[in-house]
């Protein structure tokens, strides 16, 4: 079960790791991105700070931490190849892994409905 | 402005329709409702231009006769050499010519097109500058000339290395033309305006037709499997690439066209000592700027790492520098080059082909260093083709 953001986010938890990346929604208004930059392991982010960006041919991105937590893993593939984000975005395109210090904030996360009347 | 006030307002090119039908994702741009990229997406489209042909609407730009009221076009060539910078005189009929409106200060109030097809001129102008250029050759021009912009045409461009063959299966005479040459010529039954330009680096033509027969050209080209429709998104990254520049962010009124390194367009004969001398408007600090050369100067930068360094980043000499020493004014991704560039003014004295300098991205000092442009060689075809027999 995904949860999302307002700000086009996805979170998918499993434990206290919350997996994160950018929406089909998001990868398909940003397009083709060339370039993703991630955030270093052991870093910490509140929740809303900016903690990645996905750049496409035209213009740079923010991505937000969804939930405040620290940085337990990033996706290597996707810096190598930014396409995969905009192919499998919510697959093989996710961008990092957070281990969450306050369940409590995913109550603020949209469901797949909310999100989906954000979205049309 | 709210969103729905300014969409209202957009403007539509004569093939807003096709762009719809084909799937394109419309963004407001200098006023009209835009296609910035077709279902294939900005990548692809800018590849395919480079290996076959992109077909491009940039019907929102200016297309303006200037007609003499004396009838010799040499008479609206020596008015219009009043406002650019260019031996427009020495334009041959049927040649096209690269120049640049300027004002008192030695800036560049828009850069265009000019052409010569016989009995007046057609000049080509960007689309957030063109009320601005018609208002100002009306107050400068009317007297001997007739300012007629051309609202009822459309303008196609057709790049890459198939264009030509596109273009010729259905106007077999321009395999004739050459780079920068203009014709008037009729296809599928339209008079057209056909110049062998473009804004790609690639060989190419720009198509002026009537607005009512634009749709019928672009969708006989499109049958073409060579030929892909292709966005402002592509049309960017191409032009960058080919370190054409960008009104409105590469040049603007406060830089010289000396800053722009674009002096190449500026002939002898409108230098010191030349017969047409100066007689533009900023002509004085031009011409010393020509002969003395410019405090900051346009270069091409290649980052040397993967991050695009964008519009609005500042230019440091050193890594801790807190001065900075320049801007970006276009900045991206080069898709061919499958690596960031982009475009800045930086002092004349740090312009040298492999300087080494700083861009703040993001809080972070990136090393980018300054580059010859063209990112990617151009491959205007400077000579015709010679037919088979």
């Amino acid at each position: 079960m995904l949860k999302y953001t307002k700000d086009h986010e996805w979170l998918r938890m499993d434990g206290n790791m919350a997996t994160v990346g950018i929406t089909p929604y998001a990868q398909e208004k940003l397009g083709d991105l060339v370039y993703v930059e991630l955030p270093s392991v052991g870093a910490m982010f509140v929740a809303g700070a900016a903690a990645a960006t996905v750049e496409s041919v035209k213009a740079a991105s923010e991505v937000y931490a969804p939930v405040s937590g620290e940085i337990a893993a990033v996706n290597d593939k996707v810096v190598a190849e930014p396409g995969l984000v905009n192919a499998e975005p919510t697959g093989n395109g996710w961008l990092f892994k957070m281990k969450i210090n306050n369940p409590a904030e995913l109550t603020t996360l949209l469901d797949e409905l909310a999100y989906k009347a954000l979205t049309e | 402005m709210s969103e729905a006030e300014s969409n209202v307002a957009l403007r539509q090119t004569p093939l807003h329709a096709m762009h719809l039908r084909l799937g394109a994702r419309m963004v407001p741009f200098a006023g009209y409702d835009m296609p910035v990229q077709y279902v294939p997406g900005v990548l692809k489209e800018h590849l395919h231009t480079r290996s076959a042909a992109g077909l491009f609407d940039v019907s929102h730009m200016g297309q303006i006769a200037l007609r003499p009221r004396s009838g010799r076009v040499q008479d609206a060539a020596l008015a219009l050499e009043a406002l650019v910078p260019a031996d427009v005189l020495g334009l041959g009929v049927g040649r096209q010519r690269y120049t640049l409106f300027t004002n008192t200060a030695g800036g560049v109030l828009d850069d265009l097109m000019v052409s010569n097809l016989g009995d007046h001129l057609l000049l080509v102008v960007n689309a957030a500058r063109k009320a601005a250029d018609e208002a100002h050759l009306r107050e400068r021009l009317s007297e001997l000339c007739i300012v007629e912009p051309l609202t009822e045409r459309a303008l196609v461009a057709l790049q890459g290395p198939r264009a030509e063959e596109a273009l010729a299966a259905l106007a077999p005479d321009m395999r004739a033309m050459r780079f920068m040459d203009v014709r008037a010529m009729s296809v599928m039954g339209e008079p057209c305006i056909i110049s062998r330009s473009g804004y790609t680096g690639e060989d190419g033509f720009e198509i002026g037709i009537a607005a009512t027969a634009a749709e019928a050209l672009c969708e006989t080209l499109l049958r073409d499997p060579a030929v892909a429709p292709s966005g402002l998104g592509a049309r960017d990254s191409l032009r960058l690439e080919a370190g054409l520049c960008l009104y409105g962010c590469d040049l603007d009124e406060t830089t010289t066209p000396v800053d722009a390194a674009l002096e190449w367009s500026i002939p002898a004969v409108r230098r010191a000592g030349g017969a047409r001398a100066g007689g533009f408007a900023g002509a004085e600090t031009i011409l010393r700027e020509l002969a003395h050369g410019a405090a900051r100067r346009r270069v091409g930068l290649r980052p040397e790492g993967r991050a695009p360094v964008r519009c609005g980043a500042e230019l440091y000499t050193a890594e801790g520098d807190t001065a900075s020493i320049g801007r970006v004014t276009s900045g991206g991704f080069g898709v061919s080059l499958n690596a960031p560039i982009a475009m800045a003014y930086v002092p004349t004295a740090r312009s040298a082909p492999d300087t080494r300098l700083f861009a703040e991205v993001r809080g972070k000092r990136l090393p980018i260093i300054v580059s010859s442009m063209p990112f990617v060689p151009t491959r205007y075809k400077r000579s015709p083709t010679r037919s088979p027999l």
